[in-house]
Parts: C-alpha cells; structure tokens; sequence
C-alpha cells in the first residue's frame, strides 16, 4: 500500500467527535482612521508609509534620499517613476542580486498590522522584492482594509504563485534580541499611498 | 444555620493548625455553623500528580463518603479545592452526591466573597502585602483573573485583603509566575523549584512587601523555607490569618 | 535522559540562567502587550481552538482536497510515513535535479526528521537561513527554541562564533555589525543555491497552498532563485478554508513574539514559472496521537512558542534540557508519544502551574495532557520506583485515619529534636536550599479538638 494510502486509511481508522467550524462573520475591531493606524504599525515595525497627491510627489519624495540618488541599479514597474533595469528583458533573476532600489505595486494595505499586499502576478521575477536593497511599494490611495479578516475577503488566494503580506522591512532580533532592520531582504521599506 | 464542612489539607492540619484555626474563625463568625469530619485525611492530590491515580481513587470516594452530607464544604486550600472539582471526575462521575459535591466545595475566599457575601472586615492590618497567586487557586478555580488572559481584572483574594484597615498590596513584576513548589516537583526538580521560589521572594521584596500571603499554604511552605535558610526579614502569613486580624 | 539533571547543570550557571529567565519572560510580556491590544483576543482563541477541532476531526477529507488543489496549482504532492521516508524523498527529489546545494528556512519539522545530517551524509551541502538557525548550524548545535532558535546564545557568543566561521572582528559583539556579516554570507548562500526548501506554517485545503511566515525574507529568497522549492509539512498544518486564514494570522506573531504580524506572509500556489514546487506531506506518529482521546488536541499546535516563553521551567532550564526538536510544555506532550521511555521526565519537568493552557492561541490544555501523560507513564511502568513505592505507601496512610494522625504525631514529636545533620543531608533534596518548616506541638485537629472540649464545659 502507498504511504498516502496507510496514513489516509490510518487517520480514518480513527474515531473522531465531530466539531462544527465556528461562524467567522463577526464585529472585528476597526479602526476609526485606518490610515493613521496602518502609518503608526508600519513605522513600529522600522517601515515608512507616505500619502502624496501624484507620481511626481513620489518622484521628489525619493530624490530627497542621498541613497536613492546615488543608486546605480533601480527598478521600477511602476508607472511613471523611472527605473534604468528593465525587469522584463532580465533573463535569469541571479543578475538582480545587485539592484539597490525597486519601486514596486502593491495591492491594498493592512491598518492592523501596517501590512501591504502584494503579489507576483505582474512582475517577471518575484525575487526583486526580497533582494532589493531597499524597496518602495505604490498603492492606490483608499485602498485598505481594517483587519485580516477584511483582506483575505479581499484576496483570490491562487491567482498568482506567490501572494504575501509584507509588513516593513526585513528584520531579525536573533542575536541577543536586538532588533536589526535588514536582515536578508531589504533594509528599507516605504509605501507610497498615491491619489486622494 | 447551614453547615460547613471543615476540609483541611493535610499538610495544614499536620504543620500549620493556626490556618486552619484561622478559617473556623472566619466561617463562625459569619454565621456558619463549622463541623470537622475527623475521619478526613487527604484529597489525594499528590498520588494524582504523581501519575498514581489508582492510589488517589479510594481516598477520592473516601472525600464522598465523608463530606457528601453538609450544605457546603470549605477548605484553605486552592488546590485541595481544585482537585475536588476539576479532578474527581475521573474517579467519581456518575456516582450519586458527586455533581452537588462540586458545587458545594469551595475555596475559602471564594466562599467569604460568593456565598457569604462579605463586604467588611472590621479589623486592621497596616502592613505592605505581597499576594501570591497560587496557581491551582488561580487557572483551575479562577479565583483571580490570570494575567495570561485578556479580560477584566478581578480578584477574590484581593477583593477581601483590600477591606482591611491600612493595609496595601505590593505590585510585583510578575503578577502570577508560578513559585516552584509543584508538589514532589519541589524535590524532583529541586533545583528549578528553588530557583522559581527565589524569584518570588526577590520580586517580593523589590514590591516592598512586608508579608507574603497566598490561598495556599504549600506554595508558602517551599516560599518560608527558602527565606529562613536565606535569614530574610520576609514574614508569610496564609491569607486566613490575615482576614482573621492575627499580628505578623 | 533526565531533564531535571540537565536543568541542573543550566542553572549552576546562575547569572546566565537569571538572563535565560528574562531574555524570555520579556517576550511573554511583549505577547500580553499585543493580544491586549485586540479586545476579541480570547473570542480569536476560541474560533481558532474550534477551526483545529473541526480540521483534524475532518483531516482525511481535507488532506485530500489539499492534495487535489495544489495539484491542479501544478504542485507536486509527496506522502511520508515517517522521518526515514520524508528524507528520502527529499534526497530524491534534490538528487534527480543534481541539486547539490540545499538552504533551508525554518522547519522544526524537518528538525524532528533529522534531515540536514541525512542530505549531508549524502553529500549534499545544507545551510539554514534564519539567522538563528544558522548561527545554532554553525556552532555545531540543535535550536533551543522553536521560533528563536538562538535564544541562548548572548552576542559575546555569537561574536566568537562569527569570529571562527565568518571571519568577523576577533570580540565583536555589536548585533547590526554581526548581522551585516550575516547578511553578506547569506545572500551569497541564496544566489547559489541549487533548490529551497521551507517548513509550512499553514496550508490551505480549499485553495492547495501553503503560508509560510518569516521576518527575515530568507524563505522567499531561499525559493525564488533556485528552480526547485520542496515543503515539508506535518499532515497536521492544514486549515479548511483562506478565510481561517484571518484568526491564525493574527494570533500566530503575537503569541510568538508580540509583533502584530510577521515581517512576510507569504502564500504559495503551485511553483512559479519555470519552477518546481514540491509539497512532502508528513505523518510520522501523527496519525497515532489522532486516535487519542487525550494527546489528540496537541495536534492543533501551531508552533508559536507561545508555551515555552511563559513556562518558568523552560525559562530556567532552557530548551536543551528538554533533547527534542520541540521543546517546552507542548514538547513535553509530543516528545512521550513517540518515545515514553526516553522522555518519561519531561511531564514531571512541570509544576502544573497552567499558564501555558492560558497563553496558547488555541486553547490546547497543555498542562492538564501533562498531568495525564503522568497517568500513562505509570501505566506503561515508566514511574521511577521511589514514586511508585512513596506514593503507595502515602495512600495507604491517608486510608487509615488513626495510623495518619500517629504518623502525624510522630513526626512532630521526633522532628523537631533531631539535629541539624541528620534532617540536613544529601538524602533530603528538599532542605538542599530551604528549611523545612516548623513543627507544631499539636495538630489542627488536636486543636480543634481542644477548643471543642472547652466550648462543650
């Protein structure tokens, strides 16, 4: 008997009460200004969310980080903020270990946790948003939901290979606590929130 | 005049009578009339924590069997208490008298708040107390409001010391860490044990407590050995003896 | 092995045990700052307890509606009975795509399985991502913790380990330097990793994916380069439905470590193009403790640590005392249903204090399945012989109430007149560091008894 069919038949064998799943259509906690909740979360957790009128105010808004003005390799998918790598005619994403900023979409924010959605759909390779030096999200202003029971009613889950909940930049507090911000993935995080 | 049935932890009766003396006091004086069975000896806690359930089942049905009869049944003891309610039922289910037995056994500051209903304790006590959260009294009898769980602060223990004249309860920094004695845990684990009970003590005299106290005398056994080996001024009263008005 | 010998030797260094201690109570308190900040706390563990409740009590039906979704997302679903056959097929899968060079993200799973020394007999060269895990790799050790896998490593440690591997500044002890340093090695690790390999979080039977949840990135950067991401999963990580989704995820990092969320929540449908996913489904005893009454609810465990970092004994002993992947109060439940008579002391290495049943996420009443694991042990003639005989001998007394009372007597009248050197020796763990307490001249009862006969003239 295959291994799937022994442990299947094994688990059956067993006896079980039965238990109803519980009704999740519940009041959760919301937020009466989920921006200034999701803008609070994301700079705990060493991110930074800014709300601007257009694509030119980000345009500025970067051109103020000596970082970013000195960068050699910035990708952008973005529309309307000017990157110099073409994500689409890179081959194999190993070339991306170098690229210092990428401006990148996001789908909608997260005011619980300063969590912004983000998926692989249109992006040639997913990579970039972990190896990145720093990153910057855009989103469409008015695009967020109070908790995570709102999102994943939001989300299709399985429409793109890789969904995720990015909250700030990478981080770890493995050694003896102290909380270092840019451990593997970015060093940076910041979130554009575009429009009004 | 209802009847209470005096259930007295054995190590209570054997090494520290004034708790018990203390809660006659207290059950009388609000107005029940207090009978000790002599027959009583033990609830058999420590056989059952010790995986030895067969030999904690007679002394089960010997509880029954001697306090099946009164309208309730108080003990100084959290985890006495909690034995008989949440740990019986392995031994006693079904049987007639065992359901109404559970209800009727109670803790003694749970039964000074829920039944007795005292709302004054015209006595004084103008010292700074550290209150131990016993923890058998605390997560299985939740006489208190665990500092794990997110819901409104109460507690029994607490509510009674507070009637006091003068008295204060000291802040600790961990409001309900566990004290280490555990039963044969105090010895078989002998070095965690004393280490937990070091802890307390050291955050207790951080608070500025003056006197220790708790529901249970046991934990405050291992808690008094550690400060008389260590010679520290800490005194430690069972929460009976205080709500009785006996000096530190 | 003997846990309580071992929490010994962990506290002889007395400083660094008072460190362990609070290194760790400060992330329970981080835990308690987080979940108060959610007034439907207690109604997330209720809903999450009962969605566990439901999935294992369904589990056959749901892992087949896994395995069919994710197969449709293009994954490829794997069965292992056991440890032995999960790391074969691992070792296949990385053999067939003459894959040499394995990083991995966090997987107690595969810990329990003992993979890395497995694909590393067979030649192939495994480096763990998580910081922590990496730095316990290097240092030649197993994790302490489940989430915090380093935890008891201080960064003079951490510096001398860096120091011998990586080439870091002899004495450094400054976390970011450290970290860069890590941060360089590692990505080299990601870029020439042949394949990736994580652990799962959560799986989804509804949709046939898999969460995976990381601060660092390393699981995401571990799989999006190389073309061959492999799972390894227990049977046991499955949930119904995405919208189960919205109580773990908000119960899983602040019982953890008080973070509202973790850094990445990623979510994984079949692989990516041009890549290959592989899910290895994992039974390895879990099917056995489904049919158990009283062991089946530690199924729903969500490895969050929550338990360990509240335990007073795990704090004091730390996580090697307990010699099992998982550790901790739920370890101390796990770890006797594969093997009793190895870890028959881990249910005693417990005093019953419950506020591990408080904390955890889903309501598992942890120290209650101790106390019964304590019951099994006796059965199976695990119980050492002195707590047998001890405790044979007590009842017996407590059934004969006059023989109680003169055995009572006795020792009042005895005890106290000994000297010193007889009560106090290596026969009597208890006055190793604290008195016994006084004995009364009388008992309650000859009390009472007194004041009876006075009330009664």
């Amino acid at each position: 008997m295959s291994s799937r069919n022994s442990i299947l038949k094994s688990i059956r064998a067993q006896l079980l009460p039965a238990a109803e799943r519980p009704d999740l259509n519940r009041d959760w906690l919301r937020y009466p200004d989920p921006w200034a909740q999701f803008q609070t979360q994301l700079a705990g957790v060493g991110g930074q969310a800014v709300r601007v009128a257009n694509m030119e105010e980000v345009t500025a808004s970067l051109a103020l980080r000596p970082e970013f003005v000195a960068a050699k390799e910035i990708v952008s998918t973005v529309p309307g903020i000017a990157g110099n790598i073409d994500l689409e005619s890179v081959q194999d994403p190993h070339a991306l270990e170098t690229t210092e900023w990428a401006i990148l979409p996001a789908q909608f924010a997260v005011a619980e946790n300063g969590a912004v959605w983000v998926t692989d759909q249109c992006v040639k390779h997913r990579v970039i948003y972990f190896l990145t030096q720093h990153l910057v999200l855009v989103l469409p202003a008015g695009e967020i939901v109070h908790n995570m029971h709102e999102a994943y009613a939001r989300v299709t889950l399985g429409e793109s290979s890789l969904g995720l909940f990015m909250s700030g930049p990478s981080k770890t507090a493995d050694i003896e606590q102290s909380l270092v911000i840019g451990a593997h993935g970015p060093r940076s995080l910041t979130v554009f929130c575009v429009g009004d | 005049m209802p009847t209470v049935g005096l259930f007295i932890p054995c190590y209570v009766d054997q090494l520290y009578p004034q708790v018990g003396m203390a809660t006659v006091q207290l059950l009388e004086e609000n107005g029940y009339q207090v009978e000790f069975p002599t027959e009583q000896t033990c609830c058999g806690q420590p056989m059952a924590n010790t995986g030895c359930t067969e030999q904690a089942r007679p002394l089960a049905e010997r509880f029954l069997q001697i306090f099946g009869g009164y309208d309730y049944v108080v003990a100084p003891s959290g985890s006495c208490v909690a034995m008989v309610r949440c740990h019986y039922d392995e031994y006693l289910e079904d049987r007639p008298g065992f359901a109404e037995l559970k209800a009727k056994t109670y803790e003694l500051c749970e039964f000074l708040v829920d039944v007795a209903n005292v709302t004054r304790i015209d006595r004084a006590f103008p010292h700074r107390v550290g209150l131990h959260q016993s923890c058998h009294g605390l997560r299985e009898l939740r006489l208190g409001r665990a500092s794990e769980l997110m819901k409104p602060d109460y507690g029994k223990a607490q509510q009674l010391l507070t009637l006091m004249d003068g008295l204060t309860l000291a802040t600790l920094a961990r409001a309900d860490e566990c004290c280490g004695f555990g039963g044969t845990f105090a010895v078989a684990e002998e070095a965690v044990s004393s280490m937990m009970g070091e802890d307390r003590i050291h955050d207790h005299e951080t608070a500025g407590a003056e006197v220790m106290t708790a529901n249970d005398m046991s934990c405050l056994m291992h808690l008094q050995g550690l400060i008389r080996r260590q010679r520290k001024p800490l005194r430690v009263m069972h929460v009976a003896e205080i709500l009785a008005g006996r000096s530190v | 092995m003997n846990h309580a010998a071992l929490a010994e030797d962990f506290i002889k260094d007395k400083p660094r045990a008072k460190w362990h201690d609070e290194t760790l109570w400060f992330v329970r308190s981080k835990r308690d700052k987080a979940a108060s900040a959610l007034p439907e706390w207690e109604t997330l563990r209720e809903c999450a307890a009962q969605i566990k409740a439901h999935t294992v009590a369904n589990l056959a039906h749901y892992l087949e509606q896994f395995e069919s979704q994710a197969t449709k997302r293009g994954a490829v679903v794997h069965w292992a009975k056991d440890a032995a056959e999960h790391n074969q097929i691992v070792l296949s899968l990385l053999q067939s795509r003459g894959a040499r060079r394995l990083v991995k993200s966090k997987s107690m799973l595969t810990e329990e399985c003992h993979l890395n020394p497995f694909l590393e007999r067979n030649g192939i060269e495994v480096v763990d991502t998580d910081l922590g895990e990496w730095i316990v790799q290097l240092a030649g050790e197993p994790p302490s913790h489940i989430v915090l896998p380093a935890i008891h490593k201080k960064k003079e440690d951490v510096g001398r380990i860096f120091h011998e591997h990586l080439g870091t500044d002899e004495g450094a002890t400054d976390p970011n330097y450290l970290a860069e340093a890590a941060r360089g090695k590692l990505r080299e690790k990601f870029v020439q990793a042949d394949a990736g390999l994580t652990g799962v979080n959560f799986a989804i039977a509804e949709t046939g994916g898999i969460v995976v949840c990381t601060n660092e990135g390393n699981a995401d950067l571990g799989v999006s380069l190389p073309a061959l991401h492999i799972a390894s999963m227990g049977i046991e990580k499955l949930l119904p439905r995405a919208e189960d989704l919205g109580v773990f995820l908000r119960l899983l990092a602040r019982s953890a470590t008080g973070q509202p969320i973790t850094s990445y929540t990623s979510h994984f449908h079949g692989p990516r193009p041009g890549a290959e996913l592989h899910i290895v489904l994992v039974d390895n005893g879990r099917s056995d403790i489904l049919g158990s009454e009283e062991f089946r609810r530690s199924l729903s465990c969500i490895r969050c640590g929550a338990c360990m970092n509240t335990c007073p004994v795990y704090r004091r002993s730390g996580g090697h005392s307990y010699q099992t992947s998982v550790p901790g109060p739920i370890g101390s439940i796990l770890a006797p249903s594969r093997d009793p008579k190895t870890y028959a002391s881990l249910p005693s290495a417990c005093s019953l204090c419950g506020s591990c049943t408080d904390v955890c996420p889903v309501k598992i009443d942890i120290h209650h399945q101790l106390l019964t694991w304590r019951r099994e042990l006796n059965v199976l003639g695990l119980l050492p012989r002195s707590k047998r005989w001890g405790m044979q001998g007590m009842s017996y007394v407590f059934r004969h109430p006059r023989l109680y009372q003169w055995a009572g007597k006795l020792a009042r009248l005895i005890v106290p007149r000994l000297p010193r050197f007889l009560l106090y020796n290596r026969f009597n763990a208890w006055g190793r560091q604290r008195e016994l307490p006084e004995f009364p001249r009388q008992s309650f009862r000859e009390q009472y008894e007194a004041r009876r006969h006075e009330q009664q003239k």
